[in-house]
């Protein structure tokens, strides 16, 4: 039998196996604590800072998708420091990207009342669609930058190495080899980084081409997969 | 594309390559260095040899702001605009020489002969304005041809180097750089001899006594973080110098560097006995390239003496060390972002825990160490914990450097015991304030610090009092402001640093230093809108509490102390 961590969240007493993350153990009693970067199946790396609870005797406030239990520890999932960090969090977040298209982030933005013109004059990012490739397209203008893409493609899932990032600080892009196009790079349209991104940022391009109205007949021209016909067109 | 020839890059990768992915910004380094930048093909080359992916290679390239993966001038000119090069003019020196190179390089051919950059403070703020040209520094460039300027040639700048005591510098106040013959005669690496005599554990109980902190700001017990990493299992262990010195305002290693290398060496052979490490790195910043050199050249003395490599000094210790060039990154100064860069990464810090000293560099247990601390430790163990003691405050043992600069008659490098006023240290060693002048303010702890004003001058400089006083002493800067200064220009200046240095990876540090700076764009151009003060503390505040590493935790730091410190600054021009 392992020794169990005893802790309290929300004034609650529980009971969880060493090692269990602080979000983990807000689910097992019906704790719900939000999370952006975190995703089951990849690498967390703590990066969004929205799950971010206060910890008795902490020095700043902790993220609970990585931070580990430990006995007697008193947690605070909505006390008020919690509360302005993640509405500032958000604030900030819908001053820099498009969310439309990323539903469970905008429930947050209800739910945080976030006023999400909080900054005004605040430059966005907003780089153009990129449409090089008949499989999927890249509108970094909803970008996140949760880096789940990023990580899908390499040791997290498929282990293809297409895409990285370009630029560092509020300037980063995810991007490609010397700015290639998909095609030129070793992506083998596996559609994970389509699956994992939470913003539409990566999209099915036949679901944007509806999207953008388009006839079904000209979708499927538009689609067809032919790696050496669109290498050409470069 | 251009096609170049990869003959000159190819033996080089060759030496690499075993090396594999840890070689990679060496290697990026290596095809700067022979083609001005990185082309394509180079990268190519790189990725294959050492097995990195090219996604990867090309994020590795977009990080580090002294790489490029396009072409550039011949000659590239770096102009520090923080704020001391600020107040000392270096907005009028980005515009001559822009001006001058418009002048002198348009109408030749197409590629450019020169590019000017503008640049983090590089270390030279007791020189302000401070430039590198082609990564050698040079003071005074208004005097010169341009000409002359492009070559290079110039004056180099001296630092003034003085204080009340001199343990560590006593050797970087003799004008010239002292090399190992010197170093022995003057008694050094007798710490050394006298540590192989000794048990690790009695040298880390030495330390551990001394009472030693860090000195590269966290101010984290030397001693402790030794023995923890000698009591980790796993293996092999390293040690790491961290010389990646880029706190706006901070000098200090560099001058240690540039005058006393073997004292560091001699810190680091002691700490990698004392926890058992075989292997270490020092890892330079990337504009320090004249320190560097010297570096290099005192390891390769210190190697033909037997004093790195196997069985130091006819022991049974070896121990190799590898120097690492940074490649213009502040952020590769904190810990886990160093190694990182280290392993062929992009600069961005890992979550904690695990800390260093269980899983560090390689995953490793890892001590990473300032150059200042090591440069503590030869003393320590030659002159024993006690005698260390007498020197500074209970709490605060030892010698210290500051870092002096800005709106001071002498700036310059001063070492004191820890606990002399701030007062003695800025109007008896520093000469007081220039030109007749009064202090408006002091910033301590570079950017990531806060400001003092005169009712702090008789603040003694120890970590206690300080702490008690709400000032940082960080790695011991202090950036000097007299009355006639636009604080508000100095807090844009800062805002500008953090914003161009976050990594980005965590949203608050991200997206709070683009908003931080943008709304000090405002307070700069006297064009607050309503509500903006709320808008500074909510993101200062929440970058505080809520970023990921030191960096976006402390980008707010000097804002909100001017808030605390000169609120009607904040509110005299918001719209009515
Ligand atoms: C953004 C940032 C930059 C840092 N830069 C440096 C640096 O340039 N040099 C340094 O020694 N420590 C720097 N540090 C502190 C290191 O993370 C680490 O604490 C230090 O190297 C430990 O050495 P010490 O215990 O001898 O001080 C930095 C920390 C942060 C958060
Ligand atoms: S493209 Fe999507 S998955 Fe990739 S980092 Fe951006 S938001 Fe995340
Ligand atoms: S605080 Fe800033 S520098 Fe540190 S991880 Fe976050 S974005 Fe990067
Ligand atoms: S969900 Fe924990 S930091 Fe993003
Ligand atoms: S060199 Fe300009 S501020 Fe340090």
């Amino acid at each position: 039998m392992t020794n169990q961590i005893t802790l309290t969240i929300d004034e609650k007493e529980i009971l969880v196996p060493p090692g269990t993350t602080i979000l983990k153990a807000a689910q097992s009693v019906g704790i719900n604590i939000p999370t952006i970067c975190y995703h089951d199946y990849c690498t967390a790396n703590a990066l969004c800072r929205i799950c971010v609870v206060e910890v008795e005797g902490a020095r700043t406030l902790v993220p609970a998708c990585v931070a580990q239990v430990s006995n007697n520890m008193r947690v605070r999932t909505n006390s008020e420091r919690v509360i302005r960090a993640r509405r500032t969090i958000l604030e900030m977040l819908a001053s820099s990207v498009d969310l439309s298209d990323a539903p469970d982030i905008l429930a947050m933005l209800q739910e945080y009342q976030v006023d999400t013109n909080r900054f005004p004059e605040a430059e966005e990012r907003k780089p153009s669609v990129i449409d090089d490739n008949p499989m999927y397209i890249r509108d970094y203008a909803k970008c996140i930058l949760c880096w789940r893409c990023v990580q899908v493609c390499a040791t997290d899932a498929q282990y293809t190495f297409a895409i990285n990032f370009s630029g560092r600080g509020y300037e980063t892009q995810i991007g490609t080899f010397y700015d290639k196009p998909i095609p030129e790079t070793t992506c083998v349209f596996c559609g994970q980084c389509v699956g994992v991104c939470p913003t539409g940022a990566l999209k099915p391009k036949k679901q944007w081409l509806l999207e953008q109205g388009l006839p079904p007949a000209e979708i499927v021209q538009l689609t067809r997969f032919n790696r050496s016909a669109n290498s050409r067109c470069r | 594309m251009t096609k170049i020839s990869l003959e000159p890059l190819m033996p080089i990768l060759d030496k690499l390559a075993p090396k594999g992915r840890t070689a990679l910004l060496p290697a990026l380094q290596a095809a700067q260095k022979i083609y001005g930048y990185v082309p394509e093909q180079a990268a190519v080359a790189i990725a294959n040899r050492l097995h990195v992916p090219l996604a990867d290679v090309h994020g590795v390239l977009e990080f580090y702001a002294l790489l490029y993966r396009t072409p550039v001038g011949k000659t590239v000119i770096h102009i520090c605009a923080d704020p001391v090069c600020a107040m000392a003019g270096a907005d009028t020196m980005l515009k001559q020489t822009s001006r001058k190179f418009e002048f002198h390089g348009k109408h030749k051919d197409k590629t450019p002969t020169v590019t000017i950059e503008r640049s983090p403070c590089l270390g030279l703020c007791e020189h302000a304005p401070a430039l590198l040209v082609q990564s050698t520094p040079l003071v005074q460039p208004e005097s010169y041809t341009w000409e002359d300027l492009i070559a290079g040639k110039g004056k180099k700048p001296r630092s003034i180097i003085g204080g009340d005591i001199s343990i560590l510098t006593a050797n970087c106040r003799k004008g010239q750089i002292v090399w190992l013959e010197d170093y022995k005669a003057q008694g050094g690496y007798q710490a050394l001899n006298k540590v192989l005599q000794m048990a690790p554990q009695e040298v880390i109980e030495e330390v551990k006594a001394s009472g030693l902190v860090g000195r590269g700001g966290a101010a984290f017990p030397t001693g402790l973080k030794w023995e923890s990493a000698a009591q980790s299992t796993a293996q092999p262990k390293y040690v790491v110098c961290n010389a990646d010195e880029a706190e706006p305002g901070t000098f200090k290693d560099r001058v240690l560097m540039e005058n006393d290398p073997h004292l560091i060496l001699e810190g680091i052979l002691i700490a990698a006995y004392a926890i058992g490490a075989t292997y270490g790195y020092m890892y330079i910043r990337g504009e320090y390239e004249y320190q560097y050199q010297v570096m290099s050249q005192a390891v390769d003395e210190a190697k033909k003496d037997g004093l790195i490599g196997n069985n130091i000094l006819q022991s049974d210790f070896s121990f190799e060390l590898e120097l690492r060039q940074g490649a213009g990154a502040y952020i590769c100064g904190e810990e886990t972002a160093l190694f990182e860069s280290i392993e062929g990464k992009r600069g961005f810090p890992r979550v904690k825990p695990p800390f260093p000293t269980t899983a560090g560099l390689f995953g490793k247990p890892t001590v990473i160490n300032n150059v200042e601390t090591l440069a503590n430790v030869p003393f320590i163990i030659q002159k024993g914990a006690t005698e260390y003691r007498k020197i500074g405050t209970e709490k605060s043992p030892g010698p210290k450097l500051f870092c002096v600069s800005g709106d001071v008659a002498k700036p310059g490098l001063y070492e004191v015991p820890f606990g002399v006023t701030f007062r003695h240290l800025l109007f008896d060693l520093a000469g007081g304030i220039r030109n007749n002048r009064t202090m408006k303010a002091a910033l301590f702890g570079g950017a990531a610090g806060a400001f003092a004003t005169e009712s702090d001058l008789d603040v003694r400089l120890t970590f206690e009092d300080l702490r008690v006083a709400g000032l940082p002493l960080g790695s011991g800067v202090i950036t000097v402001f007299d009355e006639t200064r636009d604080m508000r220009d100095v807090l844009l200046r800062l805002a500008h640093f953090f914003a161009e240095e976050s990594c980005g990876k965590c949203y608050p540090c991200q997206i709070g230093t683009q908003r931080q700076y943008e709304i000090l764009q405002r307070l700069a151009t006297s064009s607050l809108l309503p509500g903006d003060l709320e808008r500074l503390q909510d993101v200062g505040w929440t970058m505080t509490e809520a970023s990921l590493c030191g960096l976006g935790q402390t980008a707010a730091s000097a804002v909100l102390s001017a808030i605390r410190l000169w609120p009607e600054l904040f509110k005299s021009h918001q719209a009515h």
